[in-house]
């Protein structure tokens, strides 16, 4: 109906704009408090994080607007190849990369360092909804199902090789818009078990948990000997389920590195060891925790400033927030987030074509998966995963992949009307 | 064509039920537990100790006795230490690897959290050697804080010391004293301790994760400053202690001076002493026990807890408790053909030294005269118009009022009371209250059950000296810049004496020291009018000890002294002249008399061998003495019992004679 787009920022979702720039700047804010040194208190000083972020920002918001700028159409013919760039990028990661805290996950182009594991979310998302939203193709056939398996764990095992764990577990909450476009929920629940199954094979030993789930399942079949099809569900679920628990095992004592496994232990609470690897969580705690109701004010947080919380500017910059601002602050951040969330999702829902659809739940996905790992981490909930808070923690690569993310959702809004 | 979209609701229910375990665990870690605001101060929030200087004591004239000087302590927070080059932490601070675990465990014990001390008092070149490497060894760090200096070495058990204040005491104190602080221990450190010791100063401050300083917290609000502690102005005239000290060494006594219209103590002298620098410091301990298996022990505070019978001394309280009593009066006459003779049909004798013949009170005092005591107290108590047990009961009270057999309560700690006995002593020894005169006959002269300090007899001296009345003896005259006097110290004490009883006891102590006859007249000071009265106390452990007490001049006395030289002899040979030297050097600040007068007294090594195996050999000297040598222990120790067997042998056979 209006293909030529004359003003293309008309229509586009204010919403999603305004929660996007307060993330950013709270997040620059914080960043300035973090590492603030009132030796260098210049804001801009490029040698500092926070001069370094407002850069970043910049860039994003440039880049944003260029996004906006682009052709709908493009973006859905053009992303087979960006994934397929992107893939090409991430094999390489490791052969040109940069070795960066023990992950070799970036590539330096100039003074700037990128980290094409986080440029992997968008054209991963793109290429999932195109397949997706392609005539025909259901989700409930195994063939779409292997199809989009496919797409979705080649840049998981690609990032793994990095390795980077944490990034690559991104990936996995893509299950959220299979599950949306009708994937049975029983994959859902058998994620969930796999989860409760992976956390007591690591706290029980894979013998007794073998035994309790053969026992249970019997028991189950018993109960309900009459359903057939519960009954095979049952099988196929008590199978995956044991042979989870061995791969756990196996994986945990043959795959995983002896940092990670600490990780794990610390919040399992398998290990008592506030100097070790507990010290990084014990600590962000500690700051998080002393914020109290109102937080000890900006640039007053003594935990993050003096040091105390490692990577207090990227991955734990969430400690600065619960220092400074307080439980209150924490409350405004993370409503922000789950408005933005409830605004994606109902962004996507109100689009008429699938395929913006789709992308939109994925953005929702990689999004909520970020937001619930990195501030469950600061707090103790999940183990210390290395994957920064969207649009508030330090860095360029992160910030800029999330807005590519985000504003390819704006754009593909804001001409809803237009395309089918 | 839009299947499935009410599982819109169930995604966004996820997001929804997510964000709320994310509040909920926060709302529990900021709002609901405190545990990680403790946490987080003590990450962060270093106390840094700001220790007062203690109050500095100075002489009357305002000369130092007792100043500061710094030192540093090794401090130690254990759960912040890191492994670290053990074996160069040790040779850096001269410790061996024993020494270091056990001091690194006890640390640990107190608290893993807090900062204990690890090695007191660093000298200078350790500290300077030590600062360079420190940052090598974190959880250590240095603070500096003063010990005591004594510039003259004088004054020890006066001044007393300071050490670490122990356990039992940080429990009581409600939190004031913490481990590793100091505490006076004894003598005017500890009496004052209170004011000495000042308040000190809290500085919060923050550090980072290396525990790199970081400034202050909250801008100093929670901080409080150090207030020094009191200056005391002590009543002790440095030099004549100085000097004091000087003619006591090698001899085992006292001598304490008052200035009568005070109480102010002029001079404490308490022989042998010890170098009070050796109490402070590392080696502290190491001299304290040295110090304290001394068998001529040097931390006694003789002045105030070495107790003797005062011997002829008290005969002057006698001359005027028997003219306030009535039973004698200046005029009153008694024959000495050598002794006094009581019991029955006069079969006992109390020997004197001469056979004075017929002489009045005043010859009696200058002469000395046993018998005329004799007379003089049996007159007390046996012919007083009263039974003999309620006569001695007038004659304890007038005496007691002289403070003997009850404490001064002097400013210094563990003074002793003496004693005075009573009559029920006697009633029950004798097995019914019958007993008369010849039953305590030695209190007459001043021996028996007796038990006088030092600091008694020299406060009875400023009595007579006032003719009536005395302040109550202190050492510390002056409190602060403000000079402030404690409120105890002006009020006077008065005796019942009348003062006119007093002229003729004066007036037999004046011949005393300058009449031909006088016991004292090789003590005479020229230019001087000093009124004393010499002792010399039987001692069953050894050679009698050497007694002298004084004031002068007899116009406005300025000084009342005793000197006691244990094991000496004669009050005569020994304590009087030591007496007399103090009175001219404090009066005119000068010595008229020879020096072969002076050397007499400062070479005599006048203390008694030590009974032990090398009991034939000299006394030991001891490195860390001043005094080359110290008192036996018995002299001092068994005066009770001696004084048991001093009374019988007054009462079954003549007392031997006293000058």
């Amino acid at each position: 109906m209006n293909n030529n787009q004359p003003r293309p920022f008309f229509s586009v979702d204010w919403t999603m704009i305004a929660i996007f720039i307060a993330l950013c700047l709270f997040g620059w804010l914080n960043i300035h408090a973090s590492v603030y040194n009132p030796e260098k208190p210049g804001i801009f000083n490029l040698s500092t994080h926070y001069g370094k972020q407002f850069f970043f920002i910049i860039t994003a918001f440039i880049l944003g607007i260029a996004i906006l700028l682009l052709d709908g159409q493009f973006l859905n013919a053009i992303s087979p190849i960006v994934y397929g760039m992107t893939m090409f990028l991430l094999v390489l990661v490791p052969f040109i990369g940069k070795s960066v805290a023990g992950n070799q996950a970036w590539i330096a182009i100039g003074p700037f360092t990128l980290q094409p594991s986080e440029f992997a979310k968008f054209p991963t998302c793109l290429l999932l909804a195109q397949y997706l939203s392609m005539d025909q193709v259901k989700i409930q056939d195994l063939k779409t199902k292997v199809i989009a398996g496919i797409i979705i764990f080649i840049p998981i095992v690609l990032v793994m090789l990095q390795p980077d764990t944490g990034s690559a577990l991104t990936f996995t909450s893509l299950i959220i818009v299979l599950f949306r476009e009708g994937l049975s929920g029983y994959f859902l629940f058998l994620e969930g078990l796999l989860i409760v199954l992976f956390i007591l094979t690591l706290l029980y030993g894979k013998l007794i948990l073998t035994v309790i789930l053969a026992l249970l399942s019997a028991l189950l079949a018993y109960v309900n000997r009459k359903n057939k099809k519960f009954a095979a569900t049952l099988v196929v679920t008590s199978l995956i389920s044991i042979g989870f628990v061995f791969s756990v095992d196996f994986a945990y004592n043959n795959i995983l590195k002896a940092h990670q496994r600490d990780r794990i232990n610390v919040i399992l609470g398998k290990v008592n060891d506030p100097r070790g690897e507990e010290y990084n969580l014990n600590q962000s705690k500690i700051a998080i925790g002393s914020g109290g109701m109102w937080g000890k004010g900006y640039l007053q947080g003594t935990q993050t400033k003096y040091d105390f919380v490692p990577e207090q500017s990227t991955d734990f910059i969430f400690c600065t927030v619960g220092e400074e601002w307080g439980f209150a602050g924490c409350f405004v951040v993370i409503g922000l987030y789950l408005s933005l969330l409830l605004r994606i999702i109902n962004i996507a829902e109100r689009q008429r074509s699938s395929f913006r659809r789709i992308y939109g739940y994925g953005v929702a996905s990689i999004i909520f998966f970020h937001f619930f790992i990195n501030i469950g981490m600061t707090i103790g909930l999940v183990p210390v995963i290395g994957i920064p808070l969207p649009f508030m923690s330090y860095g360029g690569s992160s910030l800029w992949s999330f807005t590519i993310l985000l504003f390819i959702l704006i754009k593909l809004d804001s001409n809803r009307i237009g395309t089918t | 064509m839009n299947h499935f979209f009410e599982r819109k609701f169930v995604v966004q229910g996820i997001f929804i039920v997510i964000s709320l375990i994310l509040l909920s665990r926060l709302f529990y870690i900021q709002v609901i537990t405190n545990k990680y605001v403790l946490s987080a101060h003590n990450n962060v929030l270093r106390k840094l100790i700001i220790y007062p200087a203690r109050g500095t004591i100075l002489d009357r004239k305002e000369k130092a006795l007792v100043q500061n000087e710094p030192v540093y302590d090794l401090m130690v927070i254990p759960n912040k230490v890191r492994p670290f080059d053990t074996l160069e932490f040790c040779n850096l601070i001269e410790m061996n690897r024993e020494g270091f675990n056990k001091r690194f465990t006890k640390a640990k014990k107190y608290s893993p959290y807090k900062a204990s001390l690890f090695e007191k008092q660093l000298s200078v070149q350790i500290y300077a050697s030590f600062q360079e490497k420190l940052f090598e060894f974190p959880g250590f760090f240095v603070q500096n804080r003063t010990i005591r200096s004594y510039p003259d070495s004088i004054a020890a058990q006066f001044l007393g010391y300071v050490g670490e204040v122990n356990n039992r005491t940080i429990t009581q104190s409600n939190g004031f004293y913490h481990q590793g602080d100091y505490i006076g221990i004894s003598g005017v450190e500890k009496s004052y301790e209170t004011l000495l010791r000042g308040h000190r100063g809290v500085q919060n401050i923050m550090v980072d994760a290396l525990g790199r300083p970081k400034g202050n917290f909250a801008n100093g609000k929670y901080d409080t400053i150090a207030v020094s502690g009191k200056r005391l102005i002590s009543s002790l005239d440095k030099d004549l202690q100085k000097f004091g000290e000087k003619l006591m060494q090698n001899k085992s006594g006292s001598v304490v001076a008052i200035e009568p219209s005070s109480g102010e103590i002029l001079a404490f002298v308490s022989s042998p002493t010890y170098d009070p620098n050796l109490m402070v410091g590392r080696k502290r301990g190491y001299n304290y026990t040295k110090f304290l298996s001394n068998p001529y022990k040097p931390m006694f505070i003789r002045p105030i807890q070495a107790e003797y019978p005062p011997g002829s001394v008290f005969k002057v309280i006698n001359a005027l408790v028997a003219q306030q009593l009535r039973s004698i009066d200046s005029n009153t006459v008694f024959n000495c053909s050598g002794g006094y003779y009581y019991g029955p049909n006069g079969s006992k004798k109390m020997g004197c030294t001469h056979k004075h013949g017929a002489l009045n009170l005043r010859q009696a005092i200058a002469q000395s005269c046993n018998t005329y005591f004799g007379y003089t107290y049996n007159r007390m108590i046996d012919h007083a118009g009263m039974r003999p047990v309620n006569a001695y009961q007038h004659w304890w009270k007038e005496v007691s009022e002289f403070g003997i057999g009850s404490k001064l309560d002097i400013d210094l700690p563990n003074e002793r009371k003496g004693r005075l006995p009573t009559g029920d002593l006697y009633t029950k020894r004798w097995g019914s209250d019958k007993w008369g005169s010849g039953f305590n006959i030695s209190l007459s002269i001043g021996q028996g059950e007796l038990g006088i300090t030092p600091l008694q007899m020299a406060n009875v001296m400023a009595i007579v000296a006032n003719r009536g009345f005395f302040y109550k003896p202190h050492l510390i005259k002056a409190i602060g810049e403000k000079h402030v006097v404690k409120e105890e110290y002006t009020k006077k004490n008065n005796v019942s004496i009348d003062p006119r009883y007093f002229n003729i006891v004066i007036e037999g102590m004046d011949d005393v020291v300058n009449s031909p006859g006088g016991t004292a007249i090789y003590s005479k000071i020229p230019g001087i009018d000093m009124c004393g009265k010499t002792g010399t106390v039987e001692n069953s452990q050894g050679k009698d000890h050497s007694v002298f007490f004084a004031f002068a001049p007899r116009i406005n006395p300025k000084i009342a002294i005793v000197v006691v030289v244990e094991n000496a002899g004669f009050g005569a040979t020994w304590s009087a002249p030591i007496a007399s030297l103090m009175v001219e050097k404090y009066l005119k600040n000068t010595i008229s008399r020879p020096q072969s007068y002076i050397d007499r007294l400062l070479l005599a090594n006048l203390l008694p061998p030590i009974r032990t195996k090398a009991s034939t050999s000299e006394p030991k000297k001891s490195e860390n003495m001043k005094s080359s040598s110290l008192i036996p222990p018995k002299s001092t120790v068994n005066i009770q019992k001696k004084q048991n067997e001093t009374i019988k042998k007054a009462d079954t056979q003549p007392v031997k004679p006293n000058e």
